[in-house]
């Protein structure tokens, strides 16, 4: 995953991952030794993209002679409070993946160095990147804090046969729509990808929604904690005019009080009542759409492009990708989010980690991490290496690309209180989903949240 | 430091009354304070210096990287009106009443079996087999286990024709289900240590009553349970202090939730400085837990004379 597997579901992923990091950190505490050559220490949370970083590592190696690059990958619960833990005892990395609910946390607590006042991202351009994703990372002071290194948009990710069997097409999930009243062509269809434990169809008359076999969506818990990015997202971004702050980046109103907003989320979570999607207690809290999916108890999965690879590599799969429906908007939607290189303020050497940072966002590094076929790189050349990648692989990443070239994609909320919004929203939005409190009880969560920016 | 003081204080008494015939009596001082002073300087480091610092930055801003801020008593203003820290005491002491319920009177029941049923070792052992896993290992473990749809247990239960049952994520559930794992985990210790109160019991009294005609149960609540009150009184302080600082299992399992059915207390805390850097606010948390818990050591210090014995 480039990014933001919600916190909790990942949690078993991380105390497991943690193994191979002990592992590796005493290892590379062994070659530490074994040259004279500065050491610029750099962290990442995905083992998928390990490779092509260490690749990377070994390009810049060779252009830098006396810098060595020391990579350390834990899983995404460890890794954030490995960093905090780093930040308090001055042994943070020097250069580390850093995430858009992280990182204006990180700006108030002074622990990043600014990239325009470093040499070498001094003249960072943001019409390298794919157009958005350097303006994400300008704090309201105006500083740069991130050097874009990838992009995500969000689809539905499905099995050919799966369909088949359905007697659907893939041509049919094309041009799906949605509304908050009846849920369109595309409730039709999950209705119709549910199947009961007697073979009934979700569609047919005599469907038992208490004894789901398949669900014809799958689910990732409520989406408090991510803003809905692979939950209710494509939806509530497909609306005529709802976004989730007044301005983004650094919004300071929300709107999870609108009344179109709410009536979104209320058919979202109602499609666990109808059994067409699986409720928030039918799996639990360890589970996510792709469990779901590689488990054959989900026909579509909403999930990021970070997990095209994992979906991929699910057995006897023929795996395929539609696009998020069309809304009442008339377009679809997508939450577009991407993740930077950051610097900290205890970096032995400033200057070198720049480097690094300027090394990973160019063109040779973008170029590998393309080819690794992992996630999208944030440079245009990068992007394209990705998606020839995939489509080697017999994957057409179409349903993800589109929504750049479409601009049909909307930026991930970066605002201030991260941690403190992330504390109200997901037991609020559990609650939801759970059935225990209307949608409208988000009005006054939403009050809550909007305080947060009124004490500052 | 402050060991300049005591040595003065102890000296004083013994060396004013003259010296017998001139032989001065060895002064221990010295020597006392050289083998209090590895735990003097423990305490003072490990714990006494913490709270204290605890107790200022409950009164301040912090967020650990940047200059603590005096902000007067503004946190302990937000911790009375927060609803989530009275929803977390809720939780809390839910918690602790089915976890020491339970646990008290399951160790009972164990450590009477153990002393009046059996003399074997490797009993005695298994009982206290689940306290050699690690919290996080049980927690983790039982989190498989009763998952709604891959758990054996919930297989079982599926097996047997019942419905599923989602332990771990419905509102109802959760709570009872993490006093029970823990109940899994601590029942041998506790059972452990009332065996060893129950060794202090004379057998005599055993003999008296049986001489007398009295059952297993009478003996039971006439001489075990009235003999183990200090005993038990201890064991409940032990485990009431430990049991309103449950952390580890639900910071495995749930994180706090289904909504925030699972914050107790001290996730509450832990979340509030590490999750969102607020270490003062979570300092104040930490101070009212720590007046909750001495509040309730000295009811029950007196309600269970703990300090008494009655078989002297």
């Amino acid at each position: 995953m480039s990014a933001r597997p919600t916190p909790r579901r990942r949690r078993l992923a991380a105390a497991l991952a943690t193994l191979p990091v002990l592992v590796a950190a005493s290892g590379c505490g062994g070659d530490q030794g074994a040259g004279d050559a500065q050491v610029i220490d750099y962290w990442l949370w995905d083992s998928s993209q390990q490779p092509g970083y260490e690749q990377c590592a070994q390009a810049f190696e060779a252009e830098n002679p006396g810098l060595d690059v020391r990579i350390t990958q834990s899983g995404w619960d460890d890794y954030w409070s490995r960093l905090t833990a780093g930040f308090i005892a001055d042994q943070a990395p020097d250069v580390f993946t850093n995430h858009l609910t992280k990182y204006p946390q990180f700006v108030d607590l002074q622990v990043l160095l600014p990239l325009d006042e470093l040499e070498a991202t001094a003249d960072l351009d943001p019409a390298d990147y794919q157009p958005g994703l350097a303006e994400l990372w300008q704090g309201q002071d105006g500083h740069q804090y991130g050097s874009p290194k990838d992009w995500d948009t969000v689809g539905l990710f499905y099995d050919r046969a799966v369909l088949e069997e359905a007697g659907l097409s893939p041509d049919d999930l094309a041009d799906l729509e949605w509304n908050p009243r009846d849920g369109g062509t595309f409730e039709q269809v999950i209705a119709h990808l549910s199947v009961d434990a007697n073979g009934v169809r979700g569609d047919e008359p005599g469907f038992d929604k208490e004894n789901v076999e398949v669900f014809g969506l799958g689910a990732s818990g409520s989406g408090g904690d991510n803003f809905g990015q692979t939950q209710w997202s494509p939806f509530t971004g497909s609306l005529p005019t709802w976004t989730a702050t007044e301005t983004n980046p650094w919004g300071s109103e929300f709107n999870f009080d609108d009344p179109a907003f709410q009536e979104t989320l209320e058919w979202y979570y109602g499609l666990a009542e109808k059994g067409y999607m699986p409720r928030y207690d039918t799996f639990g809290p360890s589970s996510d759409s792709y469990q779901q999916f590689a488990a054959g108890r989900a026909a579509l999965a909403l999930n990021g492009s970070w997990m095209i690879s994992s979906f991929a590599s699910v057995e006897g799969v023929e795996l395929g990708v539609a696009p998020t429906p069309i809304g009442p908007s008339g377009q679809r939607a997508s939450m577009y989010n991407g993740l930077a290189d950051s610097v900290t303020r205890f970096a032995d050497d400033p200057e070198a980690a720049a480097r690094w940072v300027e090394f990973l966002g160019g063109t040779t590094c973008q170029d590998i991490i393309g080819e690794s076929g992992v996630v999208f790189p944030a440079t245009p050349s990068g992007t394209e290496k990705s998606i020839q990648a995939r489509s080697e692989a017999g994957i057409d990443v179409s349903a993800f690309t589109d929504h750049i070239e479409d601009e049909t994609t909307f930026l991930f909320p970066v605002t201030e209180h991260g941690a403190d919004i992330t504390a109200l929203l997901q037991p609020a939005m559990d609650a939801v989903y759970i059935g225990s409190e209307p949608a409208s009880s988000l009005t006054e969560v939403n009050e809550q949240v909007n305080r947060l920016f009124d004490y500052g | 430091m402050a060991i300049s003081q005591p040595v003065q204080r102890p000296s004083g008494p013994v060396t004013a009354p003259a010296p017998p015939r001139g032989r001065r009596r060895k002064d221990d001082t010295a020597l006392a304070l050289l083998f209090i002073a590895p735990a003097f300087l423990g305490f003072a480091v490990f714990l006494a210096w913490p709270t204290l610092r605890g107790i200022w930055l409950s009164f301040t801003e912090f967020n650990l990287l940047t200059p603590a801020r005096f902000v007067g008593a503004d946190n302990y203003l937000r911790m009375v009106q927060d609803p989530v820290f009275w929803n977390a005491m809720v939780v809390t002491l839910q918690y602790v009443v089915i976890n020491i319920g339970l646990q008290t009177v399951l160790a009972l029941l164990i450590a009477v079996l153990m002393q009046r049923l059996t003399q074997s070792s490797l009993v005695r052992g298994l009982v206290l087999t689940p306290y050699l896993v690690s919290n996080v290992v049980a927690a983790l473990v039982f989190f498989w286990i009763l998952d709604t749809q891959l758990g054996v247990g919930n297989q079982i239960i599926a097996g047997l024709g019942l419905e599923r049952i989602p332990f771990l994520a419905d509102e109802a559930w959760v709570i009872p289900t993490i006093a029970v794992i823990n109940v899994w985990r601590h029942v041998g210790y506790t059972a452990l240590l009332i065996f060893a109160g129950l060794q202090a019991i004379p057998p005599t009294m055993y003999e008296a009553a049986k001489v007398d005609g009295a059952s297993e149960i009478k003996m039971f609540f006439r001489i075990t349970l009235p003999l183990l009150r200090p005993i038990m009184a201890l064991v409940l302080i032990m485990t009431i202090i430990g049991s309103f600082q449950v952390f580890d299992t639900v910071a495995v399992t749930t994180q706090g939730g289904p909504v925030n059915a699972s914050r107790v207390l001290q996730y509450y805390i832990y979340d509030m400085a590490f999750g969102r850097f607020q270490f003062g606010y979570a300092s104040a948390l930490s101070v009212g837990l720590l007046v909750v818990l001495m509040v309730v050591t000295v009811i029950q210090y007196r309600l269970t004379r703990a300090g008494s014995s009655d078989l002297a």
